[in-house]
């Protein structure tokens, strides 16, 4: 069988139009050059950038927010500037946002998680079906009846995906889901994005600036200046340590360690990237010092 | 806190009165309205009173929360009373008279019976709010004004924004609390001087929430269209509003109330009202 590619872009090109103080076109601002990228069936792949790479323009490219200035983006082979299909690219390809209060449309949790499926036209025995079943998945349903501003940060993204996964899309893209929480909503939406990858099959696309959470996709591509600079393996991207620095981003910080180490003359591996492989290097190590 | 406020005043319960389908409720409290309008004496009036509290003590609200529902428009019920019973004159002699202040039988009594109608009008009215939850009451208004889509009334809209204003008043309270708080660290003076001094004091703490409050609409709007929001065309809703037996009758039993006040009306003469 062939992989199928859920999203594909063929020379992407995106340009601002820029505009002085009285509204009139005084050019244009390329904001994403020439991106070809496939995307394929049941992966999770992160996108790396710092800010102002372009990283969250292309995120919107992938469900037809935006509309390339030239070239094309398929979404399952479906064109996305083809208006009359937009509300099957959007189905397929659900979107998160970095900010969980301003995704929640409704006073209450089950009611929100509801929005997308009663726009759709659903029935609503099928609506309830799914919506139990979305929240049962990313752990929120014994808050169903809760007003969102109950919730902490983490759980208000967990019912912002359930919103999502109620809609039954095969491929979720995150906008740095993780940015406005506290380390243990991190964790949470880390947890979640994983188990939705790897049990429910669901393509991921995470776009992210924290090192440990790209170290932990399939996939990394790594944008600066609206273009694909490196797209690899995570443990290949980090090896990468001086390209990575001279484009304004961090390696993870168990790579970074291996990386001091190395220099200084110890003997440790260069493709450590996360910290319980980077303990068990240190333990060797001290352990036949002995 | 600023984050304590609670919007709608509603406060959950598995009541008779809570499970009403909330169509019904809003325009039951309307009959209730009529009703009090029709009470042309005191018999009737409180007959429709004491139907009131029976409704109350079958909701499980607190009789505290009566009084709760009043003290807000306490200015107007005071208003009311006194400018009845100023200027409604009388035939015969006056009662008082101080200067340009004179005072009648007739201004008394007019002023007790509008005085007592209006604070049943207050708490009767925040009944519904008590028991009805603010999704339910949107969605009802949704319904109810249905039949106006037909005159292109945008009444999906209408509801959509209720919807949301209702979600975004916690949150919004809770950044104006941040940015007062930003605001006094800086230095600025919130709570002294006068009326105006104060006002001003506000535009600091005003520029930014609103700012903040579009670029949220700006971000509700992708968040919803990514979700397939197309309008009130071909949505279905998950809650279906289900009227039951218990709904048709507290519609008969409204009826029967209303047919008892008019009644009273015709029948029971009390002299001098």
């Amino acid at each position: 069988m062939e992989e199928r590619q859920i999203i594909k872009t063929e020379d992407l090109i995106f340009d601002y139009t820029v505009f002085d103080e009285n509204g009139d076109e005084t050019g244009k601002s390329r904001v994403l050059s020439d991106i070809n990228l496939s995307i394929k069936e049941g992966s999770f792949v992160a996108v790396l950038g710092h800010n102002g790479s372009g990283k969250s323009t292309l995120a919107k490219h992938f469900n037809g927010i935006l509309i390339p200035s030239s070239g094309k983006v398929l979404v399952d082979g479906i064109d996305t500037s083809d208006e009359s299909r937009i509300y099957d690219i959007r189905q397929t390809v659900g979107m998160v946002f970095q900010n969980p209060d301003n995704q929640i449309v409704a006073t209450i949790v089950e009611e929100d998680v509801a929005f997308a499926l009663e726009n759709l036209g659903v029935p609503p025995d099928e609506i309830r079906r799914r919506v139990d079943k979305a929240l049962k998945t990313v752990d929120m349903y014994d808050y169903k009846d809760h007003a969102p501003h109950q919730l902490s940060g983490g759980q208000k993204q967990r019912v912002a995906i359930a919103g999502i996964i109620a809609m039954r899309p095969r491929c979720i893209v995150m906008d740095e889901p993780t940015a406005m929480l506290d380390p243990k909503g991190r964790k949470e939406i880390m947890a979640t994005i994983k188990m939705l990858n790897k049990e429910h099959g669901i393509t991921v696309v995470l776009i992210t600036h924290y090192m440990e959470e790209a170290a932990k996709a399939d996939r990394v591509v790594v944008i600066d200046k609206g273009k694909i600079l490196l797209d690899d393996v995570p443990k290949k991207i980090f090896s990468q340590i001086e390209l990575l620095k001279s484009v304004g981003l961090d390696v993870p910080q168990a790579t970074e360690l291996m990386y001091e180490l190395r220099k200084s003359g110890i003997d440790v591996p260069d493709d450590i990237i996360d910290e319980e492989e980077c303990v068990q290097v240190l333990y060797d190590i001290l352990k036949s010092k002995e | 806190m600023l984050k304590d406020i609670t919007i709608g005043q509603f406060f959950p319960g598995n009541s008779i009165i809570h499970r009403l389908d909330s169509r019904f409720k809003i325009l039951l409290d309307i009959a209730y309205v009529v009703m009090l309008f029709i009470a042309g004496n005191y018999c009737s009036l409180l007959t429709a009173g004491v139907f009131m509290l029976i409704v109350y003590m079958l909701s499980g609200i607190s009789f505290k929360l009566i009084f709760k529902s009043l003290k807000p428009l306490l200015p107007i019920i005071i208003f009311t009373c006194i400018l009845n019973l100023f200027f409604i004159h009388g035939e015969g002699e006056p009662l008082v008279q101080l200067g340009f202040i004179t005072i009648y039988m007739e201004g008394i009594t007019t002023s007790v019976f509008m005085t007592v109608r209006i604070v049943f009008l207050i708490v009767g009215m925040s009944l519904l709010t008590y028991t009805t939850s603010p999704i339910a009451l949107t969605d009802a208004i949704e319904r109810l004004l249905s039949p106006l889509k037909k005159l292109h009334f945008p009444v999906h809209e209408l509801a959509m924004m209720m919807t949301i204003a209702l979600r975004f008043i916690p949150t919004l309270i809770e950044e104006t609390d941040k940015i007062m708080s930003a605001q006094k660290a800086r230095g600025a003076n919130l709570d002294t001087g006068g009326l105006i001094k104060k006002a001003k004091a506000l535009i600091p703490v005003l520029i930014p929430l609103f700012v903040s409050a579009f670029k949220r609409a700006n971000e509700l709007a992708l968040a919803m269209e990514c979700r397939c929001y197309k309008g009130g065309e071909g949505r279905t809703r998950m809650k279906q509003l289900k009227f039951g037996m218990r709904d048709i009758i507290a519609v008969l039993i409204m009826a029967a109330m209303i047919a008892l006040i008019v009644l009273m009306n015709i029948y029971v003469v009390i002299p001098g009202v």
